[in-house]
């Protein structure tokens, strides 16, 4: 049932662009989210990250320009049938304190034409069925935002759109959150993430989506990216007794570290002598990445 | 309309868990208790029934207390959950902005109905119990308690109106209870001091009809004080509508109108609202 949709656009913005009064939140941006796919959006506070979102919610609709999620228009009155099969999770998400976790995710599915029974298994899925009947207001943080995650969940949604999804949330959930995150992917969901935790996204996400001030500055896998923004891979180890060879420079750890291209590295590794210990191949992290595309749109 | 009553629904509950229901019901009905036995005592001599008495006291605390409750409970209804955020995460719902706004005034008037309902209706059992048999004035307190609620629902309507305007809670809190005094206190003040001050020139009843038409507590008062013959001997000061050639339709026209046009001007509003 699902496949039919992979490799189909689930989310379209053509040319969009956002003006709350005469500041530009959203600048020209073009992007598509493809079924089976997982995006990291990511830039600093107010580079339109939740903009944008807002606007594949039909929250806001775009000053200019066409935004189209699961086929329709979302701020169009018609989107109620699209708004059933996508999931929001808010950032820093608001509930209401004097429900239940049960009743509050009840409360939502009813609005989402989604039977109740299936509420339980979801709260277990996100590890607070034990607290199902304890009111919101007695919740800590991360309990919210697994609520939070729960009812984006609801209906097995074919796109879902987290703002933000794992601040606040310890370690130990955050793979667990990661975990779920997976799981939607393989059935065929697309998964939008919003964060500036960008470290964290590594590994979780085919793709990266980076915002600067309401621009799109760069689009593509991790690999892609470190090749856009043209930052070497080092090599770095140490030699027990032997002189420096030519080419490497001491690190400030004491060890010896060379800057090389990326088709480089097979062939310097196999250079070293069998002496070399601690060799380690230090490649941007994202964080590195970021600031240099940041640097680039400044 | 499914989505409308879920909406609905979960008003009344977090209005029955933050003891909004209750507040209210035990507020309207101990005040509405006090009022029955201490109002009555002088009348133990004249041959009203002392129900009747209790409907004119009573309306006289709807007056000051319905939308004060009724403004209370709506001021922050929209700006105030859109500062929260729930409003952002139940809009990506399959759900209208109008159904959202619906199902709130539907939650909130029932709140209300149900709380002078049972406030106002123990008391005037109570009274009943005490021995003043009065079956004749039934009729006009169970249209003291359905236009107490249509009042609450005037008041509501006016909250989410400037709760959809503002863009604060603090600002609408304010202009709320600028609302409630300009309604409840000023406006009467001002119309009996024009009233006293123009000798009857330039006032004429007609005039003077769509003055107390343009407030819904005036409508109400009207409609309570001078629609029954019964109630109308004791309503005094208040009779000054008595001769006023007002039908019970028309009074219950403008109450309506006051209701219906807040609201849709709210529904209009909220639609363009920036969420």
């Amino acid at each position: 049932m699902r496949h039919e949709f992979v490799s189909q656009d689930t989310v379209v913005l053509r040319a969009v662009t956002h003006l709350y009064g005469r500041q530009l939140a959203v600048d020209a941006v073009d992007l598509n989210l493809r079924a089976g796919e997982c995006i990291g959006l990511v830039g600093h506070n107010g580079a339109g990250k939740s903009t944008l979102i807002k606007m594949m919610l039909g929250l806001i609709r775009p000053t200019s320009g066409s935004v189209q999620v699961l086929g329709e228009d979302p701020s169009a009155g018609a989107a109620a049938a699209a708004r059933r099969e996508l999931g929001y999770l808010p950032e820093n998400v608001a509930l209401h304190p004097s429900l239940t976790g049960a009743e509050t995710l009840a409360f939502y599915a009813r609005l989402k034409g989604q039977p109740v029974a299936g509420n339980i298994a979801l709260l277990d899925r996100v590890g607070i069925a034990a607290a199902a009947h304890r009111r919101v207001e007695t919740y800590s943080k991360g309990m919210r935002q697994r609520l939070g995650l729960a009812q984006a969940l609801l209906g097995k949604p074919r796109a879902l759109l987290l703002d933000e999804p794992t601040t606040g949330l310890d370690p130990a959930l955050r793979q667990s959150f990661y975990e779920i995150i997976a799981d939607l992917r393989r059935e065929g969901a697309t998964i939008l993430l919003s964060s500036h935790a960008l470290a964290e996204l590594e590994g979780q996400v085919d793709r990266v989506v980076v915002m600067n001030r309401g621009r799109k500055v760069a689009d593509g896998g991790v690999a892609e990216l470190r090749r856009l923004a043209a930052i070497q891979p080092r090599i770095r180890c140490r030699l027990v007794g032997q002189s420096r060879p030519d080419g490497w420079a001491p690190a400030p750890d004491g060890r010896l570290e060379r800057v090389c291209d990326e088709d480089e590295v097979g062939v310097l590794l196999r250079e070293l002598p069998e002496s070399a210990q601690e060799i380690e191949i230090l490649r941007p992290t994202l964080d590195e990445l970021y600031a240099q595309f940041q640097k680039g749109a400044e | 309309m499914k989505q409308v009553f879920i909406i609905m629904g979960k008003e009344w509950r977090d209005g029955m868990r933050n003891r909004w229901v209750l507040a209210t019901t035990a507020l309207l009905a101990a005040l509405a208790l006090t009022l029955a036995f201490l109002g009555s005592a002088p009348t133990g001599a004249v041959k009203t029934g002392a129900l009747a008495v209790t409907i004119v006291s009573l309306s006289s605390l709807t007056i000051f207390l319905i939308p004060l409750i009724a403004l209370l409970l709506s001021y922050d209804a929209i700006c105030g959950e859109i500062d929260r955020g729930t409003m952002a995460l139940l809009l990506s719902y399959p759900v209208a902005r109008w159904q959202v706004l619906l199902g709130k005034f539907f939650g909130h008037l029932a709140i209300l109905a149900f709380a002078t309902l049972i406030g106002y209706g123990f008391a005037g059992l109570a009274v009943q119990w005490a021995g003043a048999d009065d079956p004749g004035a039934w009729s006009a307190f169970a249209f003291m308690i359905g236009t107490s609620a249509l009042l609450g629902g005037v008041f509501v309507a006016i909250g989410y109106f400037i709760s959809t305007l503002v863009r604060d809670r603090g600002t609408a809190g304010g202009v709320a209870l600028g609302v409630w005094l300009f309604f409840v206190l000023l406006y009467d003040m001002a119309l009996l001091g024009g009233l006293v001050a123009d000798q009857g020139r330039n006032v004429t009843p007609a005039v003077l009809n769509a003055l107390l038409l343009l407030n819904p507590a005036d409508v109400y008062r009207l409609l309570n004080l001078t629609t029954s013959n019964d109630v109308s001997g004791f309503a005094g000061v208040a009779g000054l509508g008595a001769d006023s050639g007002l039908g019970l339709w028309a009074l219950m026209g403008a109450l309506v109108v006051w209701m219906v046009a807040p609201l849709a001007a709210s529904v209009v509003l909220f639609a363009r609202r920036q969420v």
